[in-house]
């Protein structure tokens, strides 16, 4: 079993980005990088598929030159090695789509786990139109009813699965779940409610610097990687005023009745 | 012509409310664009939603009504969507942000070549959209570089539509083999509740870890039942397993903007500030004076929630 995930390196979600003074982009001084906390559960989960059905498990990354950290990670947390496209800017889904295309192409994976949103962009495109243009089946949003605080989870078992050619599994909808079974080669994106990600453990991380991370050129796979979505401005949100605290329960009725009037 | 599809979604034989916000946006953008309106229902024995959908006055409706259609699946309503928009020469096709868009959308700016803006907040212009970045942090302005459009419409920024002449419908005999496709639907088991839904309703109530164990979100409900509200949680306690994860909301969940909001015992992330900083008026209930949740709450109550909330209660009924 040849499994790929892809990560994505994002802004640390703990911290509250600025936007520059000109409204063209967010202030990057100092700022931390993370591997992208759906893509880490994509990993967590990748692994548990490639333990259980033996075989490798391939990360890629489409991201600037120092997102090699973020593929370190991840090769930390147990994959065996990165294909690295280099892009000098964040690049559209189009473009990432068509990127992650020329290396499915090369390594022809049997499954695809990606996360099921950047929480830079908030886009949620990648994965479905991966598998649209490769013609794959697709399982958005893949969870487990199960807590992640409970026994369950402490046994690290893939929520996918896999046998005969296909893969089923349980994929959270608006209103409930559903469980599908789609034929390999399949893409499955990944919900929060899948697994907790494991830590590298220091021989994790030692071993990850021995292990190979292939370079590829954006422009080269590409050519051109001019965006289709254009972002052409960023401002704030409208702000909300913080209101007043209310000693007692007589009082918030009160005002919620007479104030505010919404019971 | 530089016309508008929107995919009307239905459950338990009516249009959805989300979808009627995405009515909203198709009729403001088709007067931007100098275009059409038109809708397209999908389903299987669609019955009297059809003459719901004609209410709006649309230039069309779509029908693809066909037992193929009963469950929704991403390649066989794909299917039916790329025929709806080049039947009806749309250059955007939308729906709201709803958990079948967020799994179709994508698929069908794939088939047609086309941008995408997800979770649209505004109409800017006839290619420029406002949405959320960020977890709502940054509203980014986008303008999308392709001959045609697809997005996803955050149902809490747009109202009901204004009621038009009655749609003529046309019926497409659109019928997918559904053993042709790559992923086969097994099941699918619902949720069921007597509440509201928290996307439609006129009160959510929110709980979070501070209630400490599953069964004190029963106080969340007995709070909520009160006021005819929705209920939801946090992420913390949706991971916990207390409740089932379509209670959660935020920017990875749902995203709601009620009238009034309660959030009990959560902390206020910035990732759950995000599906509800909307709302009208925001109270919570926190023991720690300096939660961040207090920053945008219109009421405050500094409390152990297992003091007040049953006083709430008590003194509501
Ligand atoms: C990628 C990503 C996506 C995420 N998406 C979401 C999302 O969509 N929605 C979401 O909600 N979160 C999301 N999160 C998680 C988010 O960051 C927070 O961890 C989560 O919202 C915290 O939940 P909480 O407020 O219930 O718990 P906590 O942060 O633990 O807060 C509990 C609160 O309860 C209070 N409390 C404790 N006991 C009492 C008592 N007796 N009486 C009164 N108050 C009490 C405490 O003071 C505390 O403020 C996401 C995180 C990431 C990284
Ligand atoms: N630049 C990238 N490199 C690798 N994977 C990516 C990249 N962008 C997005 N992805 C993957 O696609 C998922 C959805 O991203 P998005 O459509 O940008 O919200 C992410 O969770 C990642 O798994």
């Amino acid at each position: 079993m040849k499994v790929l995930t892809v990560i994505k390196r994002v802004e640390d979600p703990e911290i509250k980005v600025k936007i520059k003074g000109d409204g063209s982009g967010i202030e990057t001084d100092q700022m931390k990088y993370v591997v992208n906390p759906f893509d880490e559960i994509a990993v967590e989960e990748a692994l548990r598929v490639r333990d259980a059905h033996s075989g490798e498990l391939i990360v890629a990354c489409v991201g600037p030159k120092d997102a090699t950290q973020q593929i370190r990670t991840a090769l930390a947390m147990g994959a065996n090695r990165g294909v690295h496209v280099v892009a000098d800017k964040n690049l559209d889904p189009h473009n990432e789509v068509k990127a992650l295309q020329k290396v499915v192409e090369k390594e022809s994976p049997d499954l695809i786990i990606l996360g099921k949103q950047s929480v830079d962009d908030d886009l949620g495109q990648v994965g479905a139109l991966l598998a649209q243009q490769l013609g794959w089946s697709q399982i958005s949003f893949t969870s487990k009813e199960e807590s992640l605080e409970g026994p369950e989870e402490k046994g690290k078992q893939t929520a996918l699965s896999i046998a005969d050619g296909s893969l089923q599994a349980l994929r959270e909808v608006d209103g409930g779940v559903e469980v599908l079974k789609a034929k390999l080669p399949a893409v499955v994106t990944t919900e929060l409610r899948l697994n907790v990600p494991r830590y590298a453990s220091l021989p994790g991380i030692m071993k990850a610097k021995k292990k190979p991370i292939e370079e590829l050129a954006a422009k080269d796979l590409l050519g051109d990687t001019s965006s289709i979505i254009k972002v052409i401005g960023m401002e704030a949100p409208p702000s909300r005023a913080a209101g007043i605290k209310v000693e007692n329960i007589g009082e918030l009725v009160e005002k919620l009745k007479n104030e505010a009037k919404v019971i | 012509m530089s016309n508008v599809l929107i995919f009307v979604e239905h459950a338990e034989g009516e249009v959805k409310k989300s979808s009627l916000a995405a009515v909203t946006f198709g009729q403001e953008l088709a007067k931007v664009k100098g275009g059409e309106l038109h809708l397209a229902l999908i389903g299987s024995n669609l019955g009297e939603v059809v003459d719901q959908a004609r209410k709006y006055g649309a230039a069309k409706v779509h029908t693809f009504d066909n037992a193929c259609f009963e469950n929704y699946q991403a390649e066989s309503y794909t299917q039916a969507l790329v025929a709806g928009a080049k039947a009806s020469s749309a250059t955007m096709v939308a729906g709201a942000t709803t958990s079948s868009t967020k799994d179709l959308m994508p698929r069908v700016a794939g088939e047609l070549e086309a941008a995408m803006a997800s979770d649209v907040m505004a109409v800017v212009g006839a290619n420029q959209f406002k949405r959320p970045m960020w977890a709502g942090d940054v509203i980014a302005t986008v303008e999308l570089a392709t001959d045609t459009h697809i997005a996803t419409v955050r149902a809490t920024e747009f109202d009901d539509p204004a009621e038009g002449g009655e749609s003529p419908v046309e019926a497409h005999d659109l019928n997918v083999d559904l053993s042709s496709l790559k992923t086969e639907f097994i099941s699918i088991k619902q949720v069921k509740s007597e509440r509201p839904d928290a996307t439609s309703a006129d009160v959510v109530v929110a709980g979070g870890r501070g209630l400490k164990a599953q069964e004190n979100f029963k106080l969340i409900e007995d709070l909520a039942d009160c006021l005819n509200g929705g209920v939801g949680a946090s992420r913390a306690i949706c991971d916990a397993g207390w409740v089932p994860n379509d209670l959660q909301i935020g920017q990875t969940g749902k995203v709601v903007a009620p009238n009034l909001y309660f959030a009990i015992g959560i902390s206020g992330a910035i990732q759950h500030l995000a599906g509800m900083k909307g709302s009208k008026v925001i109270v919570a209930i926190n023991k720690d004076p300096d939660a961040p949740i207090f920053q945008v709450s219109d009421y405050g109550l500094v409390a152990d929630l297992f003091d007040v909330v049953p006083e709430l209660i008590s003194s509501l009924k």
